[in-house]
């Protein structure tokens, strides 16, 4: 009698080890994943944090984490260093060359992938490759012979540059997904190829159609060498406003939190949203070949 | 009739803006960059005045450039490796089902979708000598500051640190993407087998991730060689030129001292660096029989 009871206390008690060796694990993945969240977001949460301190509270090392919030640098950076014009540079610049890019790219991706143009699709891609430097002199000097720097034109082409061919590169393969056998019952049906793309492939390629349009806008938004060299006063989009922040002489870090939180804000809410789309986009070529 | 040659050409029509754009947009002025480097000219009102091959003669024996090859080189092959190594084994950390996936997902989406100026921007501030968090971790645990931008052995490392963690992420999500599509029989079947996990990993996941690895790697690594906007935001290539990469150098020359026939003989050099891996990128994706 004894001895089954000791066996069976024996069982439940290595059951129960097992239990708690299973709490243990799981309670070690969760502490590893929280600390591997802080680092991945850690210089965000930072940017944020700072952006609602005072220089004086910055440099301070006991006001790191524990501060009273200061609102201050939000208005200064719209009032002092006029925010205003650069949000609405880059909103044009970003909708402006995403929407001519899905215009010119969505066709010509579509053809690529029907008649398997190789040679194209190879040459887009390498266009891809290609840095942004290697284009920005000449256009320069003929943006400045035309009289075009400094205007919207000029950098939107430019940024067509990032977005044309990373549309096309990612649509190729989703059009190829999309049947031959539709085309033909559209055919039949009397479509002509124009009618065709847009009332039937388009409208199934939408999810495609959406993660290059958002992947191209944040393209845009983000890209800095082509403002650099083609913007000027009035057309400089946000990136170049917030590079401007650090040649003043002394640095006001609350201030330029708070510029590096507004231009970032937008992406964050589209990445939140839209997450699904955008890690799509971004791995897309790797996985898919 | 119209109507007829439209249809019948409908693809080339569609093909035609694009290739316009290519021919005039990246055609020409690849070739007008490619003109330029055998001339000397600085944008003035004289005319670009030929020279040959002496601006690829001066850069090849110019210790600047010859240095910025080998920092651009070793930024991106060494930051590369690292986040291959890291995002891999964080990939398969992460490779199983537990709450919030999702928001672990978005978290790691934000370091690569963020303006790379804004990081560049709280990455000096983190870096900052005496107000900086970085130094300040480094007091705490009893070490000495560390001038990480601002000292010229350690620059390289400081910007190498901030490109991991930015692209990181992006082998974690590529790579369990191809976890997910690596089928669950084989790995079920080693585990019967009595495999432990390590040899499960290395004997029959990394062999059906290989693919999906390597062009990882070699879209990283392009992008790598090309990294301008974390540099030039945070350095712009100094100190004294201890951080400048062939991206930057060519941009300096050009458009900070305007020697156009230099600048655009570094970015024909440039190229060929990166036309160099490129080509073994295709080449490697037909020989792991992805067809582009």
């Amino acid at each position: 009698m004894t001895g089954l009871q000791n066996v069976n206390a024996a069982r439940l008690l290595s059951a129960k080890q097992k239990q708690r060796k299973r709490v243990a694990m799981r309670a070690i993945f969760y502490f590893f994943m929280v600390a591997l969240l802080l680092i991945v977001s850690f210089p965000i949460i930072w940017m944020i944090l700072g952006s609602f301190k005072t220089n004086l509270q910055i440099t301070d090392p006991t006001k790191f984490f524990r501060f009273e919030p200061y609102f201050g640098n939000y208005p200064e950076v719209f009032r002092r260093y006029d925010f205003f014009k650069p949000v609405l540079n880059s909103v044009i610049i970003a909708l402006g060359s995403t929407l001519i890019g899905l215009f010119l790219g969505l066709p010509s991706s579509f053809a690529i992938a029907r008649k398997q143009m190789k040679k194209m699709s190879i040459i887009i891609l390498i266009v891809r490759f290609f840095p942004g430097i290697a284009f920005l002199m000449p256009w320069y000097i003929i943006f400045t012979k035309i009289g075009i720097v400094d205007t919207h034109l000029a950098l939107i082409l430019s940024h067509l540059l990032i977005n044309l061919p990373f549309i096309v590169w990612v649509m190729i393969p989703y059009f190829e997904t999309i049947p031959k056998e539709l085309d033909e019952a559209a055919r039949v049906e009397g479509c002509s190829t124009f009618r065709l793309f847009l009332s039937v492939i388009l409208p199934l390629a939408r999810p495609g159609v959406i993660t290059t349009a958002l992947l191209s806008i944040i393209f845009s938004w983000n890209n800095f060498v082509f403002s650099l060299v083609l913007a000027g006063g009035k057309t400089a989009t946000l990136p170049l406003a917030l590079f401007s922040f650090i040649t003043y002489v002394s640095i006001d870090w609350g201030a330029l939190m708070a510029a590096s939180v507004v231009i970032t804000l937008p992406i964050l809410i589209i990445s939140l949203v839209t997450q699904k789309y955008i890690i799509q986009g971004l791995t897309a070529g790797a996985v898919k070949g | 009739m119209v109507k007829n040659w439209i249809e019948k050409n409908a693809y080339n029509i569609f093909m035609a803006p694009t290739i316009l754009f290519i021919l005039l947009m990246v055609m020409f002025p690849l070739l007008f960059t490619l003109y330029l480097s055998f001339t000397e000219w600085s944008m003035g009102t004289t005319a670009p005045r030929f020279i040959g091959l002496e601006n690829y003669i001066n850069l090849i024996r110019d210790e600047r450039f010859i240095n910025a090859t080998g920092r651009t080189l070793f930024l991106a092959f060494g930051s590369v490796a690292i986040q291959l190594v890291l995002g891999t084994a964080l990939a398969v950390f992460l490779n199983r089902n537990f709450k919030g996936k999702n928001l672990v997902k978005t978290l790691f989406l934000l370091p690569m979708v963020v303006t790379p100026v804004a990081i560049g921007m709280v990455w000096l501030l983190i870096y900052e000598p005496t107000l900086g968090i970085a130094n300040h971790l480094l007091k705490s645990i009893g070490l000495d500051p560390v001038l990480w931008l601002v000292d010229r052995r350690i620059v390289l490392y400081s910007l190498m640190l901030i490109e991991v963690w930015e692209w990181t992420p992006m082998i974690t999500l590529i790579v369990l993407a191809g976890l997910t599509a690596v089928p669950t029989d084989p790995v079920e079947s080693a585990m019967v087998d009595g495999a432990n996990r390590w040899q499960i990993f290395w004997k029959v996941t990394f062999p059906m991730l290989r693919p999906t690895l390597v062009i990882a790697a070699l879209l990283r690594l392009i992008d790598a060689l090309k990294t301008f906007d974390i540099i030039y935001s945070t350095t712009a290539g100094g100190p004294l030129f201890a951080s400048e990469t062939l991206n930057i150098l060519a941009y300096t020359t050009s458009f900070s001292y305007f020697q156009m026939g230099r600048g655009s003989a570094t970015i024909v050099l440039f190229l060929v660096v990166i036309g160099f891996a490129s080509s073994l990128m295709i080449w490697v994706r037909r020989k792991v029989g992805i067809d582009l």
